[in-house]
């Protein structure tokens, strides 16, 4: 008794700072990595605006400004009680869903390398509705796949294909714009997400087979468009466009490979700012890293990484109910997905596409994104036990 | 959870910390494993050199009065990265320059294209360099133009007028000196591609020819470089490092500036009097050596061309004329490069061989019209009988007919068509101890290898050649089918590798396949001037460094020496002398104050000129001087020059005149080129400022 009454007193003290609930390591890593990103977006961009009369810090405002309404948002997330989210979950989805369809409208949207993926707003800024869709299919999934109508442990396939449509219809939009990246993120994590929610195995090892199957037909019956096969081939074949996508991916890993050990130093990398890197504050900004920071400052970045997964999964773990479980799951699947497409673009490992690094590319939408579900994860953890 | 819910969630745990394992691999790799090898490749992609060159070494001949030199130009040149900013790309601004220069638009703006820019075939006149320096489009502009140009720089956006060094030959005392000095130029892919171990850098200058290149690692000094760093719009954005040029040392050569001016004359003149004598008198050459150690006093070739007109840029003209035919290619050194049957000079050789057959050298001889040699008649020179006489008036007057006999004599003796295993040869090895296949290892490119038509030669030719006589009806053109061509070729084909009869006494009159350069012709007489030494020819004495220190010596080297006895040399001392006093030579240096030695020849050539007249007789005289003390070896030869004596010796005489100051036939005191009677050994001051001495 008197213990419930100590940890009762405990979770009244911790309740009263704004600071409750947050998990000291995960937190911490996040905001080295924002502040890495902070740096990072400023190095990428600050002698070329100078040098070419613009305002150096243009980027770097921005980008704090953004940081700031994410953790805003952040915030918002971990305060209420997640589990009040399911009430607005099909709002959020609509919303998102409708976004994912205005984009595809002429006019509406606005087409960036090759992908109708942008909504612009007065003001110079832009948004990207697929990465709201994100958050919207993994709490809709989540939520799909933990409710149980009937007396069963596992969900059934009827909840699996319920799933699958909730996923399905903002993908098949996503893959209209074309986005692969994305495309390719979320249908990891949809699968991830299945394969923890408990469901038959046979779902998972279908889908992984429909997601071959999927990529073959798309590439051989031209739903890739050719400006994604082009990105494609030459991740086969580097050498075999000099000026476009091979030019890209050669001068990203000549300037992550020239950083060496310890890197040129953070504002000194000649190939940053030459910026022979196109997109470099954005989907290139591992160059950056890796430049000026060299093999110790891009490791630290990626071992800041592993201690954000980890978290998650200990979070996961821990947690009594399973839509916070499979929540969990989902934002870290997307995270480690698109990081790993990410940097795995930038060090040839995987084929050139236009996701953002979480927590530190330059970019509204994405940084709205990744904090809100850094948010899911501590609201998962704050309430997690008592 | 159920249990596969938690199995699945290890599973998934395990593959994204693959993945994060497989990215920190991945960077390892990249970062440290290939790391040096994107280093440079980020290098070359971000970085500019630009070099600054240094200031080229001079060449100065034995007194220091300078051959080559740097002269400051005032040069107008084009920004590339500026006007190619420009809204038009700088047509305007290359326009109005182009009528400010009063030089064509379109050499304009061919002339700041990078070679690299243009297709193949039409980089005639393009740019060598690099994008990130001026590009020159005049290197000599007039300075009320340059003023203008500055003045005006609102109307001439990228265009710079600014002093420039360029290389300068002032052709002091009349001197051309175009092929020994060479001239110099931008660098071409393939000097880049050279891998002589030597790092060029693309703006630099090097020499091309002559002298200019053979000391080109020491003349050229170590440019100075400048790194930029640049971004992707190669706007600079930062420096790199910053190294000083390096001058040049300076290269001493044993010429004379007043002698080479002189021998270029006497050379000139016997052309132009050789033509007057209606022959062709294509082209020439003439040479000066210092006997006694190698050393090359003056050379000469004619015809010649503007050793500066490479440095003001030639016109298309121009560089198609050096090599034109019509104009007797003009680029061709013929003291080094050209061969031609010596004549009746390589009777000196035939001396020796006759000596060491055992011939008396002092017995009398018969000189008849003509010498049956098997089924043949071989003329005297003229067809004339000049009756019996010593060997040394035979040397004199130049009579074939005596060593017809004797090297047919010798040829029946070695076996004629079958020859014995272990031939006497005394002809051949005669020659062969002058050396006459090895090069005279005179520090200039290109040296032609003299050949000599003995057993060895005949073997490699019929080797290269049977196949051709062998199947001639198949192999020879139409034209090329005459009865009797076609009975010289079945002749070819049986014995083509044997020495004939007819081969064997060409041979002792210096006719047939034998052939020599005038610089071969005159190391011979060198030899027989100094007692039988064979020295390697050298231009360049010495390099020195802008402070005075001496970087390298060149040592005179022996090449060889003549199997000849003394008692043989003697000999020919006596009947070289001879030519000169009572021969062939006597007309030609009557009066001469000073004692000269030497021998004429006048040699057959085969074939026809370009306007279809037979080729003219090629004029040669060979000397040394003073007879009893010799120090200089003369060689003239004129190329379908007429007789040896009117067209070569009277320019030889010229050039002995200049040497050793005569006028009339009197020696003025002091006016000889080296007034000690030998060149300068001492290396002298070197200052651009230098001028020749002016005789009295």
């Amino acid at each position: 008794m008197s213990q419930i009454n100590a940890r009762q007193r405990l979770y009244r003290r911790s309740r009263s700072s704004i600071f409750h609930g947050f998990d000291p390591v995960l937190t911490g890593a996040v905001a080295l990595l924002l502040i890495i990103g902070t740096l990072l977006v400023y190095a990428a961009t600050r002698d070329w605006y100078s040098r070419n009369g613009l305002d150096p810090q243009y980027y770097l405002k921005r980008h704090i400004i953004n940081i700031a309404i994410g953790m805003f948002l952040a915030y918002g997330t971990t305060v209420i009680d997640y589990r009040l989210l399911r009430a607005y979950t099909p709002i959020f989805w609509g919303v998102g869903v409708l976004g994912l369809i205005v984009v595809l409208i002429p006019g509406l949207g606005s087409k960036v390398n090759g992908a109708r993926a942008w909504i612009a707003l007065p003001g110079g800024f832009q948004i990207q509705p697929a990465e709201l869709a994100k958050i919207a299919i993994i709490i809709g999934m989540s939520m799909l796949l933990s409710e149980r109508l009937h007396n069963s442990d596992e969900p059934s396939s009827r909840d699996v294909l319920q799933a699958l449509v909730v996923a399905g219809i903002p993908v098949l939009l996503i893959i209209i714009q074309p986005d692969m990246g994305t495309v390719f993120i979320i249908s990891a994590s949809v699968v991830t997400i299945i394969a923890v929610s408990g469901a038959p195995s046979r779902w998972v090892a279908g889908l992984l087979i429909i997601a071959v199957l999927g990529a073959v037909v798309a590439t051989k019956t031209g739903v890739i468009s050719q400006y994604q096969l082009n990105r494609l081939q030459t991740f086969v074949d580097p050498t075999a466009d000099t000026q476009g996508a091979g030019y890209q991916l050669r001068q990203a890993r000549i300037t992550v490979g020239s950083g060496g050990l310890i890197g040129t130093g953070l504002f000194n990398g000649p190939q940053t700012n030459g910026r022979f890197v196109p997109e470099q504050q954005t989907d290139f900004i591992f160059t950056v890293a890796g430049e000026e920071l060299g093999f110790l400052g891009s490791g630290l970045i990626l071992f800041l990484y592993l201690l954000v997964l980890m978290r998650g999964f200990a979070i996961a773990r821990r947690t009594d109910d399973p839509f916070g479980r499979l929540m969990t799951i989902g934002v870290i699947a997307w995270f480690a997905f698109q990081l790993f497409e990410n940097i795995g673009m930038t060090l040839g490992l995987m084929p050139m596409t236009g996701v953002p690094l979480p927590f530190i590319s330059y970019g509204g939408s994405s940084m709205f994104a990744t904090l809100i579900g850094f948010g899911l994860i501590q609201n998962v953890h704050a309430r997690s036990r008592g | 959870m159920n249990q596969r819910s938690r199995l699945n969630l290890l599973v998934v745990q395990i593959l994204m910390v693959s993945l994060l394992v497989a990215l920190f691999g991945r960077l390892f790799y990249l970062q440290i494993a290939a790391g040096p090898k994107y280093r440079d490749a980020a290098l070359s992609i971000q970085s500019r050199d630009v070099v600054a060159p240094a200031t080229r070494g001079l060449i100065v001949d034995s007194s220091g009065v300078p051959l080559a030199l740097n002269k400051v130009g005032l040069a107008i040149t084009i920004d590339r990265i500026a006007i190619d900013k420009q809204p038009d790309k700088g047509v305007a601004v290359m326009k109005s320059l182009s009528s400010l220069l009063k030089l064509k638009y379109a050499d304009i703006y061919q002339n700041t294209r990078l070679c690299g820019e243009l297709p193949k075939g039409q980089k005639a006149g393009c740019w060598t360099g690099s994008r990130y320096q001026p590009i020159p489009i005049t290197k000599e502009a007039d300075p009320d133009v340059a003023l203008q140009i500055v003045e005006r720089s609102d109307q001439f956006p990228g265009v710079n007028a600014e002093p420039i060094a360029i290389r300068n030959y002032p052709g002091l005392a009349g001197v051309n000196g175009a092929h020994v000095l060479g001239y110099v130029g931008p660098l071409t892919d393939s000097d880049l591609a050279k891998e002589n171990g030597k790092k060029y850098f693309r703006s630099e200058t090097i020499g091309k020819s002559g002298l200019e290149v053979m000391y080109d690692s020491y003349l050229r000094g170590v440019p100075g470089i400048r790194t930029l760093i640049v971004d992707r719009k190669e706007a600079i954005t930062a420096q790199g490092q910053n190294t000083a040029p390096i001058a040049g040392d300076h290269l001493v050569t044993s010429l004379d500036v007043r002698l080479q001016s002189a021998v270029e004359t006497a050379l000139a003149d016997a052309v132009k009097r050789g033509r007057a004598s209606g022959y062709t008198s294509d082209s020439g050459a003439a040479v000066v050596m210092d006997i006694r150690n190698g050393q090359i006093l003056a050379i000469a070739s004619y015809p010649t061309y503007d050793p500066n007109a490479f440095e003001k840029g030639l016109t298309v003209q121009q560089a198609s004329d050096l090599f034109s035919e019509k104009k007797s290619v003009p680029a061709l050194s013929r003291a080094l490069q050209g061969l031609y049957a010596p004549a009746s000079t390589f009777k000196s050789v035939s001396v020796i061989a006759a000596a060491s057959a055992g011939y008396n050298l002092n017995a009398s001889y018969n000189c008849p019209a003509q010498i049956q040699v098997g089924t043949r008649a071989f003329q005297n020179f003229e067809s004339k009988s000049q009756g019996v006489m010593s060997l040394k008036k035979a040397i004199a007057v130049s009579c074939d007919t005596i060593w017809y006999r004797i090297a047919f004599d010798e040829w029946l003796r070695d076996g004629g068509l079958k020859p014995k295993s272990n031939p006497n040869d005394y002809f051949f090895k005669a020659a062969q101890s002058f050396n006459i296949t090895q090069k005279v290892g005179i520090d200039l490119p290109s040296e032609s290898t003299s050949r000599l038509a003995d057993r060895a030669y005949k073997k490699s030719w019929f080797a290269q050649n049977k196949d051709f006589y062998c199947n001639y009806k198949d192999r020879a053109s139409k034209a090329q089918q005459t009865p009797f061509l076609l009975l010289l070729a079945q002749e070819n084909c049986v014995d083509g590798d044997k020495i004939r009869a007819g081969d064997a006494v060409n041979f002792a009159i210096g006719q047939g396949d034998t052939v020599v350069t005038p610089l071969k012709l005159a190391q011979m007489y060198a030899a027989i001037g100094n007692g039988g030494t064979i020295w390697q020819m050298m231009v360049g004495k010495a390099i020195v460094k802008t402070d005075g220190t001496v970087v390298k010596t060149m040592v005179p080297k022996k090449l060889g020496s003549l199997s000849a006895s003394a008692a043989t040399l003697d000999f020919l001392h006596g009947a070289l002398r001879e030519v000169v006093v009572s021969g062939t030579g006597a007309g030609v240096f009557a009066g001469f104050p000073i004692e000269v030695s030497g021998k004429t020849g006048t040699a057959e050539v085969f074939g026809k000129n370009l306007n279809g007249s037979l080729k003219d007789n090629t004029s040669w005289f060979a000397s040394y001087a003073p007879s009893k003390h010799p120090r200089y070896a003369v060689v003239m030869m004129v190329s379908q020059g007429g007789f040896g004596a009117s067209t070569s010796g009277v320019g030889v005489r010229k050039i002995y005149e200049s040497l050793f100051g005569v006028k009339g036939n009197k020696v003025v005191p002091g006016a000889a080129i080296f007034p000690d009677g030998k060149p300068p050994t001492k290396l002298p001051k070197i200052s651009p400022a230098t001028k020749p001495k002016v005789a009295p």
